[in-house]
């Protein structure tokens, strides 16, 4: 029997590539276009580097942005593995079905639908739209995605290991910190990073809930694409994917690494006596 | 402890029997109920000191209930917990001089072996050098040397239970609980660790007490056992008393194999009893341990396959204590082989004969016609 892949895997696996990664390539490419017009080579430059650098508003928009996720991803991480815990943690308690569908609800919630409403709200109560109001709304919706990971780490946590930390003499509260959070830890980050990524690539909701002075990168990119596409607005966008492929690599890379090393270690503990 | 050096003193110990010995740990009358669901049910124990005692019984008997309430883990609905006179009943896990011994060994996957076991100390703040020493003290109690900087995942499945006995008995805790301490171990690995444990009891002269559905573990280890059902203390004796002098016919058949005759009292003699069934060719002569039986009660009579004595030839006496029936199955175990015998009314009668020559040719086969005798003394009458 021959082995390796036939001509249908070669041509699937070849048509799906092209599918998910041609327009990013076309994307990257024409970021080093020299010429103005985006669908026209002209021949390569940096030059639209150059200028991206360089355009203040972009520049300030990336730093909303960035602050907007790093703060919003903590504190939706914080909250997310509260919520998990309560829920994995405390049995049936009165209303745990509706506070379980509330958590989740987010997750299956038209983004505009979220958007509009976290806008109502704030226009209700009077809350001065700008970098706050991104940020809670970012928290809102990404505290869902982090409750979900990190209470699917729980309902596999062995009890009795905190069991085993208090009957050694260790305080239930300290027992958390010393014994469960370095256990969940993992996916607390798996969960912060989520966070950070839906807030870095959010459009709709932050649309809704920004006001002057906290314009996202996403949002400056968008409406930049309606003036018409410069090849600056690809040279932004290479970056972000840039930066996106390097920490999804890296993430990898270090999971992999430390399976490896685990595989290793338990081959080497079955041969010892 | 001196133990070691003054032979066995297993035989001597029977502070249970001593009425003036204190109590380690006594249960009084603790109930738990977890809902609607009895785990524990009006149950009054005491253990003593330096003690190895074993919980026995089936799944969802409770034996696992008690070990966590000695822990701290589960607080009882109804009654007393005391130890050493003080009830302990509402003070937590962490405050317990108390230390378990988990089931799934629970040990932290993100600390070393080391680590893992200078954990209990450290909470107690003491020195670092005494944690050292004491760390050093338990890794070679438990062989454990050459793994100390070793992660729990990077060792093997009897060295992770040497883990968790080393962390659990590195606070010298007044009473050690181990739950199923042995059960993912295989079976040789599972024997000599058995032993380990008794020595290491004797030598640390600790209380232990264990959780155990396994009963030759039980009867191994032990100085005690109570078996339990429903809850209940079925019998709590020695692990001889427990298999020569079953109370019910629960424990007989829970505790090792055994044959049941049912009958009717049909006479009671000076210390024995006549037990007659219409279906049993002969009469049954027994030694009678419970003085209250009277003449045309339901008894049964508990008799272990080793006390059996099975034979080809007629022996003269046939009218007690001895009944005939066709071999019916041989189970060869190398040691021992098991003979079922069926006899005339359907039952089937099990007899264990040792092998004491090399087997070459079975001197009783498939379908022979076969009697088997015992002795009055040899089983046990029941009455319930």
């Amino acid at each position: 029997m021959k082995k390796g892949p036939s001509l249908f895997n070669v041509v699937s696996v070849t048509l799906g590539f092209a599918f998910l990664y041609l327009p990013i390539i076309l994307l990257v490419i024409y970021s080093f276009n020299s010429g103005r017009n985006v669908a026209i080579w002209a021949g390569w430059s940096t030059k639209w580097y150059v200028a991206m650098v360089q355009n203040q508003q972009l520049l300030d928009a990336a730093w909303v942005t960035l602050r907007v996720g790093l703060l919003s991803a903590t504190v939706a991480t914080v909250l997310g593995t509260m919520a998990a815990l309560t829920l994995v943690r405390h049995g049936r308690f009165m209303g745990r079905t509706l506070f379980s569908g509330m958590v989740y609800a987010p997750l299956v919630m038209p983004e505009v639908i979220t958007g509009l409403s976290l806008l109502l709200l704030f226009v209700a109560i009077n809350f001065d739209r700008g970098f706050w109001t991104v940020t809670i709304a970012h928290i809102t919706f990404s505290l869902c995605f982090v409750a979900v990971v990190v209470q699917s780490r729980l309902v596999t946590f062995d009890r009795s290991m905190e069991e085993a930390a208090m009957d050694l003499g260790c305080p239930p509260f300290k027992t958390f910190f010393v014994i469960t959070l370095p256990i969940i830890l993992p996916a607390i980050i798996a969960g912060w990073m989520l966070a950070f990524t839906l807030s870095l690539d959010d459009l709709v909701i932050a649309s809704f809930t920004t006001g002057p002075g906290a314009t996202t990168l996403p949002m400056r990119i968008y409406s930049a694409v309606r003036l018409g596409v410069t090849p600056e607005i690809n040279a932004v966008s290479t970056v972000l994917i840039a930066v996106v492929t390097v920490g999804v690599v890296a993430a990898s890379l270090i999971t992999k690494r430390q399976e490896a090393e685990r595989q290793r270690a338990e081959r080497l503990a079955g041969a010892a006596p | 402890m001196a133990a070691k050096a003054s032979g066995p003193i297993k035989r001597t110990f029977t502070p249970w029997d001593d009425p003036s010995a204190k109590p380690f740990i006594q249960f009084e009358n603790v109930t738990k109920r977890f809902g609607d669901f009895v785990a524990v049910d009006n149950l009054s124990l005491d253990i003593y000191e330096r003690e190895f005692f074993s919980l026995l019984g089936p799944s969802g008997c409770g034996k696992t209930t008690l070990l966590r309430m000695l822990a701290g883990f589960e607080a009882p609905s109804e009654g007393r917990l005391l130890l050493e006179g003080q009830d302990i009943s509402g003070v937590p896990p962490h405050r317990r001089p108390v230390n378990m011994m988990f089931q799934s060994y629970a040990l932290f996957p993100h600390m070393s072996v080391e680590g893992n076991i200078a954990f209990g100390l450290k909470q107690d703040r003491m020195p670092k050098a005494d944690i050292d020493a004491r760390v050093a003290e338990m890794l070679r109690l438990t062989k454990l040397e050459p793994f100390a900087k070793r992660k729990p995942h990077q060792l093997s499945g009897g060295q992770r239970q040497r883990v968790a006995l080393a962390r659990s008995i590195a606070k010298q805790p007044k009473v050690l609980l181990l739950d199923e301490p042995l059960g993912a171990l295989d079976r040789k690995l599972r024997e000599e660790t058995q032993f380990e444990l008794m020595d290491l009891q004797q030598e640390l002269g600790l209380t232990f007490v264990i959780v155990t559905h396994d009963q030759e573990e039980a009867m191994t280890v032990s100085d005690r056992i109570a078996v339990m059902d429903h809850g209940k203390l079925v019998q709590v004796a020695s692990p001889a008393e427990i298999y020569e002098f079953p109370s019910s016919r629960y424990v007989a058949d829970f505790i090792g194999d055994v044959n049941f005759m049912s009958g009717k009292v049909s006479a009671v003699t000076d210390g024995g009893v006549e037990i007659r069934d219409d279906t049993l060719s002969c009469s049954i002569a027994a030694h009678l341990e419970n003085p209250g039986t009277k003449v045309g009660d339901d008894v049964w009579l508990a008799i272990r396959p080793e006390k059996m004595r099975i034979s080809l030839d007629e022996p003269g006496d046939t009218a007690t204590n001895c009944v005939s029936g066709e071999v019916w199955d041989i189970g060869y175990l190398g040691g021992v082989s098991v003979y079922h015998v069926k006899l005339a009314n359907g039952n089937v009668v099990k007899s264990t004969v040792t092998n004491q020559t090399r087997l070459v040719e079975r001197p009783i086969g498939w379908e022979d016609k076969v009697w088997l005798t015992w002795p009055h003394d040899a089983g046990v009458v029941l009455t319930a």
